[in-house]
């Protein structure tokens, strides 16, 4: 579904990535895993058009992608949650997804429709699915952190993605808030048919979720596979898992 | 929840400010019906500029420049040509419109501070062109003694028309921050990122709500000649610009009617404490201070959300 080909991309010099390798297959989970630093986030966002790889393939569905501006790349199912909270701080939670799903419904030319009226079902479906229906008419700035990295994921649900792409999901969750993220996850790719593709720095989540796994490190990729492979490479192991055990 | 528009009670209220409205005049003499009129017109320029200052989180610092064109174009229209008002009453907010995308479509390659001086200097440019142009615009001078159509000669007729033609557009600019446009504007303000990886076309997005921002400004620039019957290049200044900036703040430039306040403030002060003094503008300048300190989101903003506080916490004891 996604083939990420030697992509290269340098800040001022600085290389973040190069030689990202990458395949995600349609309907599996993905982890991309490796120390700070390694171009983990850096990747994502050349994937979803963030930034422009300097160099490199990325190839959606056998389309090539690369460089377009993320609005396109979104409409064509490849949807973003950001690791920093990335919400619309002033609007509701119902708005907030809602604005995702009228987007893609291509509304947003719409002057004088009352947009209350509209995607009532399909919103609500979504927030009930992640568990905020308790919080719909909360100003998504006054929710907690939890709840607002779980609204992160339902406004990128909000695209109706093919592909959703999780940038650290469960980052400065409690281990209550992390369960609970980890079996949305596995719902989501379970009921709903999606591919995730994600990035995570709690191991255990990741061998626990992931079918492949990548291991990136100084902004290459070093291996993807199955995680019994991974773990058993020694590259990896002297390289990120620190061979200590 | 309801499915209309507003809800019976809002409707209920709007009866009552529409009554009230109707029969103003008999009690007022000339100049306080004058006086509402240009509240009137100025409070529908401040509340266009919120669209994009508030809703779209865009700093448009020259926004008089619309406002101006469209009086400008309707007393040309007027004066120049022999067609029916009507023509003269359209073509204003149209040319206002045409401005503001031929602006806009330069400003939104730039992002917050930077638009707005960029839009700053395009704006003065107009101004200098008009201020400039004696055989077109009259220059300095202005144009005088427009001809308003017979029937809105007396100010009570002008001030019934203003009032209409303003609560038409609210109605249009309050169905528009409602509506999918509106709620994704919104979106596009708080966060233009995000709003990129939604599939949201920002700079599209924010084109078309600087159109529908100055396509309301050049209906309150026809208004105003309807009740001044006269232009001056001063409308399009850059002063007046930041007056009506200070009346979104003022009034509370994230709530829908805040500026329509701000307006109200700012223009009777003016009018009021002009008469005093002509250091009035001092007056503004430490309620602007206080504002700063106290009502940070501005009067009708701080009320709203006290109101809602209040209510919620009724609900709760419920």
């Amino acid at each position: 579904m996604l083939e990420v080909r030697d992509v290269r991309k340098s800040f001022d010099g600085f290389m973040a990535v190069n030689e990202g390798n990458l395949t995600v297959e349609r309907g599996k989970i993905v982890a991309v895993i490796g120390p700070n630093g390694a171009g983990k986030s850096t990747l994502f966002k050349l994937i979803t058009g963030h930034l422009k790889p300097d160099g490199g393939s990325i190839r959606y569905k056998g389309e090539d992608i690369a460089g377009l501006p993320p609005y396109t790349i979104c409409r064509r199912g490849i949807s973003l949650s950001f690791q920093i909270v990335n919400i619309f701080h002033r609007l509701s939670v119902f708005d907030n997804v809602q604005a995702a799903i009228l987007s893609r419904q291509r509304k947003t030319f719409n002057l004088f429709t009352p947009a209350a009226r509209l995607a009532r079902e399909e919103t609500m479906r979504i927030i009930d699915a992640v568990g905020l229906s308790d919080r719909l008419d909360a100003v998504s700035s006054t929710l907690a952190y939890g709840d607002q990295k779980v609204l992160e994921i339902a406004i990128a649900l909000g695209n109706d993605p093919e592909l959703l792409i999780l940038d650290e999901p469960t980052a400065g969750m409690s281990p209550e808030e992390t369960a609970a993220t980890i079996g949305l996850i596995r719902r989501l790719t379970r009921e709903m048919g999606l591919t995730i593709l994600f990035c995570e720095h709690d191991m255990e989540l990741v061998f626990a979720i992931a079918d492949e796994i990548m291991v990136m490190r100084q902004g290459a990729t070093i291996i993807q596979g199955p995680g019994e492979v991974v773990r058993a490479d020694p590259d990896v192991q002297e390289a990120y898992l620190g061979g200590g055990h | 929840m309801s499915k209309g528009v507003f809800s019976p009670k809002t409707w209920l209220l709007l009866a009552a400010a529409v009554a009230c409205m109707a029969v103003a005049p008999q009690f007022l003499s000339r100049f306080y019906t004058y006086l509402i009129s240009l509240v009137l017109v100025t409070g529908l320029l401040a509340m266009s500029l919120n669209l994009v200052l508030g809703y779209g989180g865009l700093y448009q610092f020259h926004h008089a420049v619309f406002y101006g064109v469209g009086a400008y174009t309707f007393a040309l229209m007027r004066v120049k040509t022999g067609l029916p008002s009507i023509w003269a009453y359209l073509a204003a907010p149209v040319a206002a419109l045409l401005l503001s995308l031929l602006i806009g479509w330069i400003c939104v390659r730039l992002s917050k501070l930077y638009f707005g001086m960029l839009q700053i200097s395009l704006g003065s440019l107009v101004w200098a062109i008009v201020y400039r142009w004696y055989s077109f615009t009259g220059g300095d001078d202005g144009i005088h003694g427009v001809p308003v159509p017979e029937a809105l000669s007396s100010i009570d007729n002008a001030y019934y028309f203003t009032s209409a033609v303003t609560l038409v557009c609210l109605f249009l600019m309050y169905l528009i921050v409602n509506s999918p446009f509106g709620r994704v504007f919104q979106a596009t303000r708080d966060n233009p990122e995000r709003s990129e990886a939604i599939g949201v076309n920002v700079k599209r997005q924010q084109l078309v709500g600087l159109m529908v921002a100055g396509f309301f400004a050049g209906v309150a620039g026809s208004l105003f000649v309807t009740i001044e019957g006269s232009v001056f290049p001063d409308m399009m200044f850059w002063t007046l610009s930041l007056e009506i900036l200070i009346m979104c703040l003022l009034g509370g430039w994230f709530s829908f009617f805040g500026p329509m306040l701000g307006a109200a403030i700012v223009v009777v002060l003016r009018t009021v404490m002009g008469i005093h003094t002509e250091y009035w503008t001092l007056i503004l300048g430490v309620m602007l201070m206080l504002l700063i300190f106290f009502l940070p989101e501005g009067v009708l903003g701080y009320f709203t959300a006290r109101w809602g506080s209040r209510r919620r916490a009724a609900m709760e004891d419920l």
